[in-house]
Formats: C-alpha cells, sequence, structure tokens
C-alpha cells in the first residue's frame, strides 16, 4: 500500500480577490448543490486504483471551501472515508477566509475530523486588504483565529502576503508581530507574483498601482524570515514557517513528489507516472462524468528525466535541501551523476551548498533559486 | 507572334514616388490591354516579391510587352519596363531608363512632385526620354490636379497641360495614358542588320535555364544558336533562347533592334550578366559598348551572424542563394570574438542592407543578429600605406594612423517650409554641411547638404519622417572622401571589449553615442547574479559608464502540486530566452542589445 495525498477543489468564492488566477467564481451559488454531487461521483470514478492507496492527507482548497455550507464539506470527507482507505489519515485541512467562518461551521468541521484550518488573512493593514479585493477587516481575522483556537483546533495556519502595492517592510513585521503573538502553529509567508488575467496585473500594466521594487520586496522576505526565526518558527521551506512538528504534510507530498490526486474542477493530480489536470469548467467537467469518464483535460507523462528534474526542483524548496541518499534509493542514480554540473557551478555562484548528506539553497540560493532551476530542467 | 514594325513599338517605364500608384497603374494598363485575363490578373504583377508588396516599393526589375491596338485599328507593341524607386538602385535605374524612349511621370493628385521623383525625372531627362506626365489619385477628395500640373511645370519644366487626369484605383482613363504613350513616346530606332548591341537592364537566375537576362535591343538581331559576348567580361555563351515577357516568358524566334525581351544562354550566375553590360554577336563584334556601363560597389557593410552559431552554413547557402540573383550583393566571412562565425556583408545602400535582412528571416527563416552598418573609410597610416576599412575591428591602432578619411554625399532634401527649421537642425547635427535652399513653390523647398554617409547610414531616414511628420523626402549620391576627425568607439560589457558593438564615429560624436549605447545596453542587459558595468571608451578612455545591478530576485513564491505544470513552462520559457543569448565573457546578452547601437531613439 502506498501513501497518498487527497486534494479537494471548491471553486466558490463571495468575491474574486484581485490578485487570484485560481478557478472560482462568485454568485454562481446555485451550482454548489450540483457540484458537490459531482465531487462525489468523480470519487467513484477512482474507486479501483483508490485501492491501491492509504489516504495520508486531505486538503480541500479553493476558491473559499468556507464559503459554501458546512454541512457539503462533512458529506465530503464523510465519502471519502467510507469508501477509501482513510485508517491512517494523519491531516485534514480546510481553507478558510476571514469572515466566512462561524461557531457552527468550525463545530461541523471538528465533527467532520479537520484538523487544520488555513486561513487567508493575507495582511492586517485594512487599507492594503482593500485594495488588494479581500471582503475582510484585520479585526475579524484576528476574531476568527480566536475562534477557531476556542473551538479546539490545534493546528492553524495563516497565510500571508508582502509586496504589496504600497507595502513597507515595517508593515510587514507589524502583521507578522500581531499573527506571532496569536500563535498560530504555521505561516505561510509568500511575495505577490502578479498573474496574467488578473485585475491587479492589468492595474500594473496600466500604471495604476505601485509594487515596492525588488531591493525593498527582498528585504521584505529576509526580515520576516529573520523575524520568524527570532520568534521560534521553523523555516522549512521558500515560503513556509511553523513551530516544531507542524510542517504541512499534505504540502510535502507536493515537495517530495509523492502521489497526490485531486477533485473537483481544475485541480491537479500526480499519480501512478502520470501528471493530469482536470477540466476547468462545470459544463466540461460535468459532462465527462455523466458519461462515465474521469474529467481530465490533460495528461503529461512524466519520463525518469523529467520526474527527476522535477524532484530535484521541488525537493529544493524545502530548506534542508535534497538528501542526497532518497535521491539515489528513489532513482538508483547518485544525484551528482546527473546533476554535478550545475550543482558544481551553483555552488561557486554561491547558490547551493552540499553539506555531505544534503544539497540545499544559500540564503542567496533562494532568493535566485529559478537560476537553478533552469539548468536543472531537461 | 506577330510581326509589328520597328515604327509601332513604344518602351516606356513609369516614374513615381513610392505610395503615388506606380504598380497599380502598370496594373491598369495590363488589363486594359488584355494582357492578362482577370483570374490571371493579381493586384500588381510587377511587384512579385512579397517583401515588395508589403513595402510598396519595386526591389528588381522585370519588363512587360502589351499588345495595343488604336481607335484606328492600328496594332503596337508597348514594353513596360520596371524600375525600382529607391535612391540605393540608382544605377539600375539609369539602365532601365536607357532601356526606354519615353517615361509616363505619375504624380499624386494630391501630394505633389517629391524629392525621389525630381531625382528620376532628372535621370530620365539625362537620357533623353521623352516625359509623358500623368496625375494619379483625382478620385481623391483632396486632389488638385491643376496645381499639380503647374507644379510640374514649375518644378520640372515640362509641358503638363495634356496630362491625363486619371485615377488608377478605380480604372478612369487609363485609355488617355496609352494614347499619350503611343502619340508622345518615339518609336525606338536601330539597324537590325547592324552588328548586335543589346543593353541587359536586369537578370535572374532562374533554376532550370540558368540566368534570364533582361536585354533592350539596340543594333542587330538576336537568335537562337549565336554565340554572344558579354563586353565587360569578354566572355561567350550560346544562345538557347530568346523571348518575351507578357504574363509569363514566350519563346520567339528572334529580337530585333528595338525590341525588348530576354535571353537564356547557359549563365550560371547573374555576375556573369551583370545590369548595364552590353551583349555582342561574338563572330560579329561591335566595335563600341553601350555607354553607361558600371560595375555596383557597395557602399554599405554590416556583420550578419546566425544567432545559432551551428546556422552558419545555412546563413551562407541563403546569401549564396540571394547573391545568384542581387549582383550588387557581396560577402566574406568574418569572426567576431563576441558573435563567433558570420559574414561581412556590402549593401549598395540602407535600404538594400535591410531587405537582404529581411529576406534572410522571412524567405529562409533564419535568426539572424546584425552589427551596426559601417562605411569605407579610408585610413593613411604612418607608414604611408592607404587603406579602406569597412569593419571598425579591423582599423589599425590610433597611433599608427596618419589620418583619416569619410565618403560624403551630396544630398537633396525636399520637405513643405512648415519642416525646414527642425530639418536644418536635424542635418546641423548630422554635421551637414549646408549648400542651399530652392525654393520649388511657396510651400516646398529642396534643402541641399553635404552630409558624412556615416551620419545618413545611423538612422537618418527614420529622424528625418518624424522632424517632418514623414512629409520629407531624401536623395543622396557619393559625392567623394573628405578627411575627418575620425575615432573608433568601443564598448566593454563586464571589463569585455566586444569587438561587434564597436563603431567608428566622429569625435565630437562620441561622447554623446556612448552614453547613449552604454545606456540602452543597461536596459537591454538582464540582471545577473553580480553587478555587470558597461562602458564605452575611446582607446584606453572610458567615455561612458553604467551599471546593470545584481539581481536579488528570481524565484518563484509559490509552488503546490497544482503549480508544478505551469510553474515549468515559465522556466522552460526563463531557459529559452538564456538560450538565445550571447555569452559575452560570463555576461548573458540577448541579441536585441546588438541592435542597441543602430538606433537613435530622438
Amino acid at each position: 500500500m502506498k501513501d497518498l495525498a487527497v486534494y479537494i477543489h471548491i471553486p466558490f468564492c463571495d468575491k474574486k480577490c484581485y490578485y487570484c488566477d485560481f478557478t472560482s467564481f462568485s454568485g454562481l451559488d446555485k451550482r454548489i448543490e450540483e457540484y458537490i454531487e459531482y465531487l462525489l461521483l468523480e470519487m467513484d470514478l477512482y474507486r479501483e486504483t483508490l485501492k491501491e492507496y492509504n489516504i495520508k492527507t486531505i486538503f480541500l482548497g479553493g476558491g473559499t471551501p468556507s464559503y459554501i455550507d458546512g454541512s457539503y464539506i462533512v458529506k465530503i470527507i464523510r465519502t471519502l472515508f467510507e469508501k477509501y482507505n482513510c485508517s491512517l489519515v494523519e491531516e485534514i485541512t480546510i481553507e478558510a477566509n476571514p469572515g466566512t467562518l462561524d461557531r457552527e461551521k468550525l463545530m461541523q468541521y471538528r465533527e467532520a475530523g479537520v484538523n487544520r484550518i488555513s486561513l487567508g488573512v493575507q495582511t492586517l493593514n485594512d487599507q492594503l486588504l482593500k485594495s488588494i479585493g479581500r471582503l475582510h477587516t484585520a479585526a475579524e481575522a484576528i476574531e476568527n483565529i480566536k475562534l477557531i483556537r476556542e473551538l479546539g483546533f490545534s493546528n492553524i495556519n495563516v497565510d500571508l502576503m508582502f509586496g504589496l502595492p504600497d507595502q513597507t517592510v515595517a508593515d510587514c513585521i507589524s502583521t507578522l508581530e500581531e499573527i506571532v503573538d496569536l500563535g498560530v502553529e504555521h505561516i505561510s509567508y509568500y511575495s505577490l507574483i502578479l498573474e496574467e488575467k488578473t485585475m491587479m496585473n492589468r492595474w500594473f500594466e496600466e500604471g495604476k498601482i505601485r509594487l515596492p521594487d525588488e531591493d525593498v520586496e527582498r528585504d521584505m522576505y529576509h526580515e520576516g524570515v529573520n523575524f520568524l526565526k527570532s520568534r521560534g518558527y521553523e523555516h522549512y521551506e521558500i515560503s513556509n514557517f511553523c513551530k516544531p512538528g507542524y510542517q504541512c504534510k499534505h504540502n510535502l507530498f507536493y515537495w517530495t513528489l509523492k502521489p497526490y490526486i485531486g477533485f473537483g474542477i481544475s485541480s491537479h493530480s500526480n499519480i501512478e507516472g502520470k501528471r493530469f489536470c482536470n477540466y476547468n469548467t462545470f459544463k466540461d467537467y460535468f459532462d465527462s462524468i455523466d458519461r462515465s469518464k474521469v474529467p481530465v483535460l490533460e495528461v503529461e507523462d512524466i519520463d525518469s528525466h523529467m520526474e527527476m528534474a522535477e524532484y530535484v526542483i521541488m525537493g529544493l524548496r524545502l530548506i534542508g535541501g535534497i538528501n542526497k541518499e532518497d535521491f539515489k534509493g528513489r532513482f538508483g542514480r547518485a544525484l551528482e551523476d546527473v546533476y554535478g554540473k550545475v550543482i558544481d557551478s551553483s555552488m561557486r555562484a554561491g547558490l547551493l551548498v552540499d553539506d555531505g548528506t544534503y544539497v540545499r539553497f544559500t540564503d542567496k540560493g533562494l532568493d535566485l533559486s529559478n537560476m537553478v532551476y533552469v539548468d536543472i530542467l531537461p | 507572334m506577330q510581326d509589328i514594325k520597328q515604327e509601332n513599338i513604344r518602351n516606356f517605364c513609369i516614374i513615381a514616388h513610392i505610395d503615388h500608384g506606380k504598380s497599380t497603374l502598370a496594373d491598369r494598363l495590363i488589363e486594359k490591354t488584355g494582357m492578362l485575363t482577370s483570374r490571371e490578373m493579381q493586384n500588381q504583377v510587377l511587384d512579385s516579391m512579397e517583401l515588395e508588396r508589403e513595402r510598396g516599393i519595386t526591389i528588381k526589375l522585370k519588363s512587360i510587352r502589351l499588345n495595343y491596338k488604336d481607335e484606328d485599328g492600328e496594332e503596337y507593341i508597348l514594353n513596360l519596363i520596371d524600375t525600382p524607386g529607391h535612391v540605393d538602385f540608382n544605377y539600375e535605374v539609369s539602365r532601365s531608363l536607357a532601356a526606354c524612349e519615353g517615361a509616363l511621370l505619375v504624380v499624386d493628385a494630391t501630394q505633389g512632385v517629391e524629392a525621389q521623383t525630381l531625382a528620376n525625372v532628372y535621370l530620365a531627362i539625362d537620357q533623353d526620354l521623352e516625359i509623358v506626365p500623368v496625375i494619379n489619385k483625382i478620385d481623391l477628395p483632396s486632389a488638385r490636379p491643376e496645381e499639380i500640373k503647374q507644379e510640374i511645370e514649375n518644378i520640372i519644366g515640362i509641358d503638363a497641360s495634356e496630362a491625363p487626369l486619371i485615377s488608377a484605383k478605380d480604372g478612369i482613363n487609363i485609355d488617355a495614358v496609352l494614347k499619350e504613350i503611343v502619340s508622345k513616346i518615339p518609336a525606338p530606332k536601330g539597324n537590325k542588320e547592324a552588328p548586335l548591341k543589346a543593353l541587359i537592364f536586369d537578370s535572374y537566375y532562374d533554376s532550370y535555364k540558368g540566368v534570364v537576362a533582361f536585354i533592350r535591343v539596340f543594333e542587330g538581331t538576336l537568335k537562337p544558336g549565336m554565340n554572344i559576348r558579354m563586353m565587360s567580361t569578354n566572355k561567350s555563351y550560346e544562345v538557347t533562347e530568346v523571348g518575351v515577357t507578357t504574363s509569363k516568358h514566350i519563346p520567339v524566334d528572334r529580337l530585333e533592334a528595338g525590341d525588348v525581351g530576354y535571353v537564356v544562354a547557359s549563365i550560371k550566375n547573374v555576375k556573369d550578366a551583370r545590369v548595364g553590360d552590353t551583349i555582342t554577336d561574338d563572330d560579329n563584334p561591335t566595335a563600341e559598348p553601350l555607354p553607361g556601363y558600371k560595375k555596383v560597389v557597395p557602399m554599405v557593410y554590416c556583420g550578419i551572424y546566425p544567432a545559432e552559431g551551428e546556422d552558419f552554413n545555412a546563413v551562407r547557402d541563403a546569401l549564396e542563394k540571394l547573391q545568384v540573383n542581387d549582383a550588387s550583393l557581396v560577402f566574406e566571412p568574418e569572426n567576431s570574438a563576441a558573435l563567433g562565425f558570420g559574414f561581412r556583408c556590402g549593401f549598395l545602400g540602407l535600404l538594400h542592407m535591410e531587405i537582404i535582412q529581411e529576406r534572410l528571416e522571412r524567405e529562409f527563416d533564419l535568426n539572424i543578429v546584425t552589427t551596426a552598418p559601417s562605411v569605407i573609410y579610408r585610413v593613411k597610416t604612418k607608414s604611408g600605406e592607404m587603406l579602406s576599412i569597412q569593419n571598425p575591428t579591423s582599423l589599425p591602432d590610433e597611433t599608427e594612423i596618419e589620418y583619416m578619411e569619410e565618403p560624403i554625399v551630396d544630398s537633396s532634401i525636399m520637405t513643405p517650409t512648415d519642416y525646414v527649421g527642425p530639418i536644418m537642425e536635424l542635418c546641423q547635427s548630422r554635421r551637414g554641411v549646408f549648400k542651399g535652399m530652392e525654393y520649388l513653390e511657396e510651400t516646398r523647398v529642396v534643402l541641399k547638404y553635404d552630409l558624412p554617409l556615416n551620419e545618413v547610414i545611423y538612422d537618418f531616414f527614420d529622424a528625418l519622417k518624424s522632424k517632418s511628420r514623414g512629409f520629407a523626402s531624401l536623395d543622396y549620391e557619393l559625392k567623394g572622401y573628405q578627411q575627418s576627425d575620425l575615432v573608433k568607439l568601443d564598448i566593454l560589457i563586464n571589463g569585455d571589449l566586444v569587438d561587434a558593438l564597436s563603431i567608428i564615429v566622429h569625435r565630437d560624436k562620441a561622447y554623446e553615442r556612448g552614453r547613449k549605447i552604454a545606456e540602452k545596453l543597461k536596459d537591454e542587459i538582464p540582471r545577473h547574479l553580480f553587478a555587470i558595468p558597461i562602458q564605452a571608451a575611446i582607446g584606453s578612455k572610458i567615455i561612458a559608464r553604467e551599471t546593470v545591478k545584481a539581481l536579488r530576485k528570481d524565484v518563484l513564491a509559490k509552488c503546490y502540486g497544482g503549480d508544478i505544470s505551469r510553474k515549468k513552462k515559465l522556466l522552460e520559457k526563463q531557459k529559452e530566452g538564456k538560450k538565445r543569448m550571447r555569452q559575452i565573457g560570463s555576461v548573458n546578452v540577448p541579441q536585441e542589445a546588438f541592435l542597441s547601437v543602430l538606433k537613435y531613439d530622438e
């Protein structure tokens, strides 16, 4: 039996944030019930494959999973437990946005077995929240964190962003400080990425918003990292921090290239040597399931060379780096045999270090990881 | 082919400024004389190359025979000889004019006479051609035919009172043009019994027949089976085919004095059928060739390099193929430390250069890097030698140079009076020497300047167009060489001299150019792991400096399960971009950077 991570996509939001390019819809509430039905039907299509796997983590992401009625969440998790091997599940995470959570929903989650809440706080500066299209205030976010705690959840993640329009380093640190004071176990502190086809990208190109320059943006990152470390958080992935023992088990599946399956529109899977993604419209997704066909839009065959490259690219995101023995164990070849040249030149450029057991990024390497990745790609 | 008497032949060409409707009128004449069915008729048949069509200009000239029957039932042969319309091709124009007895002068009824037109009209007058003015585009609401007629009379000094008012686009009054051709243009003269004298006015390479030379027979008769001699090279060939061109080549049994047609004689290279050369009978040669033959020499040089080293052979093959049809293109292999192996190529002028570059990219699908164009400088060394330098990197050390000379052109710029100020400023800033100003009419003048050619090839056309909102036009010809205070301007990237970026400039311009190039390179070169100094230098003296700051961020902030494929695509794109760059020392330089020395950006 192999380990498996399960991702479930809930593509509904109250309102799309200006920086978001995920598949999510607002104003389509009438579709929710139907979508959940299809989601369960999709799971059914994989029953044979999943017999071989032990589900270890479940992650409900979005969109805003906390936006829909709590009973749907319960139903999804119950179904998974009824039909698949879930006896060894260690982590069940649900993404939530401040303002969509209430006592009742949290109780339902808890009943269903959710043991980790990931809250999209982004910043505790109300002006900034408004400018990036969030519907909640800093006060609501703080209220929500306290409520989650009150209901007994002992593993809370908070998502925070930096590099926002007109944001300052001091602003980033003050948000981090408030969040740390609330005692959350896990913090994702990531840089704004301007994705094509988002409102913010358009405004940026039209010159309507100003983003911090590269130097300031890097200061936000490094000062943030230093602050979080000083407060006892382990920096374990480029943008992720946690109190000891609280690494996100689900995401580790991604970073160590272990099998995962995604259910729901536009979700991605990597299982049985293939990577595939689902249709990204309701119509295509429903039609396919109606015909009892898996709703897969694209399949990418991953050959061993690509798999090695992905393993290195994802693995180096972890601050601890890649265990050379693990690499050899998985691929039957020494890491140096395959990537010796890139590793050497990157070490000379001060981007990588090799301590004999692990190969990992230096601080400088973390800022410039793509320069190494470009040479890793086949 | 029916026999038509010599006095019923008319050989003519069309002179017009770009966009004044030469090709459209040619189409209408062809259509009207029924040479092509409308199905065969593709717009503007004379401009056959894709590039020509896009630019609306004619590069290669060709001829077409039209059969015309007038109102009295008299039959005529009208040979229309196409001419290129750009200053780079002056010599070709003069040769095709020499093949004619008359020229239609097409003038746009809204815009009037332009510098280019004027230059070509004078060429035609020099060849004793009968000029038949035609006013085109009378369909446009802003047409002012009477004023334009007056303008033609004032500026060119020919009678325009009977000029047909036409619209080639709408097919208005085309008959009148045909009548004018027959009545105004003289028939050719020449004895068909005399020793052969035929002028080559164009040629191209056909992979089945070899070189096809377009000719005008002045004396004698040309038949298959004859041995002919090229008078400039004294090489002989046996004629395998003669013919005339309608919509296609039609073989005939002979071409006689007065005729325009083509000859095929197993000639392997267009260099052996040079434009302007005289063909004679090898067994009964004429004593004197036709006047005016000139071996064309390139005026502008630049380096052309394959963007990817392995394409070197492909670039050579493509240049060879182009050269087969273009005797004025020269090239030889050269080696640049920055760009690797490539070619030094010589052109008639800037437009010719751009056309060749575009053809390499489009027709041969090659990715090339071009260095800044250079003129030919003369360098007198201290040891008394006179060198011709067309590549800045071959310039001797400053200490060995006695003096340098640069080519100067005699230029005429025609412009509406509104733009005289800015244009004079431009010429001044390009080291022009004012020679005079002539009023053509109240609102238009011709400015005469002596300009260094190296200033003209440096983005002068674009600057002129932008200073005059597109209204000014330029004509120039080489005047001669002049001593000048020239220096070699070098560019160093991260301390390494980049030979492909070196240029020769006037000392007074060196600082400004150096600063601008450094600024542009700063924007073009991506940030690296380390800071990159960019310096402009004359000899060992640094005259400008910029720095590309070290890269601080090149990271994917987020990458979870659903992101992998997409992020991989981003990385692949980045990898592709990196591949297309040139490595100079430890710096990756994008190809665009090499263009930064070409554009002025005023």
